[in-house]
């Protein structure tokens, strides 16, 4: 009977302050930047879709999804989206990699940076190549 | 007599979570090949007129990684949100809405994407 209470019913429990008493690492960043990205290309789907869709219904409604992402808006919602599409496939090698058990000495801070630096260079190669070949 | 076992029964976890990780993984190395073949093909298809778009976007080489992609992509970003919903939700309530929700967004997703890719293969 009285022990119903204290099974959780409205009884504040401490929690323990797990994230902010430690000095930020790279490869803590590195993970939370992982699961942002990640978010982000939840919502960036509907990107694919809409061009894929438009692209199925006719030169028309393609004209359309052209202009919207040719704009200056929708280059920089674009421009985001392919730095999350890429930090996010190269920060998932990297825990792929992890999940091998490979790599937890001292390099996993490079593994960590690398993801950072790469996912930076790549997406602004791919852009310098899409304007080149436009 | 009544013990506080009947309390706890039920409320432990799902016993989903192995398929989940696995399943996780499975589609995560799918997609590394896949979205290098996904940009590529978004490279090559940029500031194209219409006729060029479709007819690269109606092309097997495109039309099934893409198709693939989708639905390794949704699988992923299903279990993905849902240990995100999971990890910030404090009432049961919320949390029950936001993965319901989350499983009916992917699924509008994948067949929305999947009825286009379909569409620009099988022509209009």
């Amino acid at each position: 009977m009285s022990t119903q209470s204290k099974a959780g019913n409205g009884v504040e429990r401490p929690l323990s302050p797990h994230l902010f008493i430690y000095a930020p690492s790279w490869t803590m960043v590195m993970s939370v930047v992982h699961r942002g990205t990640g978010a982000a290309l939840y919502f960036g789907t509907l990107l694919l879709a809409a061009w894929l869709i438009a692209a199925a219904s006719g030169p028309v409604a393609y004209d359309w999804a052209m202009w919207a992402f040719g704009s200056w808006i929708g280059r920089l919602v674009l421009f985001g989206y392919t730095w999350a599409l890429v930090c996010h496939l190269i920060g998932g090698i990297r825990f792929l990699i992890w999940d091998m058990i490979i790599g937890f000495g001292e390099e996993r801070r490079l593994l960590a940076l690398g993801t950072w630096v790469l996912s930076g260079v790549f997406t602004i190669l791919i852009w310098v190549v899409g304007y080149m070949v436009k | 007599m009544r013990t506080p076992l009947s309390q706890v029964r039920g409320r432990g976890t799902a016993k989903f979570g192995t398929e989940d990780y696995w399943m996780q993984r499975i589609t995560a190395v799918a997609m590394v090949p896949l979205t290098v073949i996904f940009i590529l093909a978004v490279v090559c298809v940029v500031g194209a007129p219409y006729e060029r778009a479709h007819a690269v976007l109606s092309s097997p080489l495109v039309a099934i990684p893409f198709a693939a992609m989708v639905i390794a992509g949704v699988l992923h970003m299903r279990i993905g949100m849902q240990v995100i919903i999971e990890d910030y939700t404090p009432s049961d309530a919320w949390k029950i809405l936001f993965v319901l929700m989350n499983n009916f967004f992917s699924a509008l997703v994948a067949i929305a994407t999947l009825w286009a890719v379909a569409k620009l293969s099988f022509g209009m």
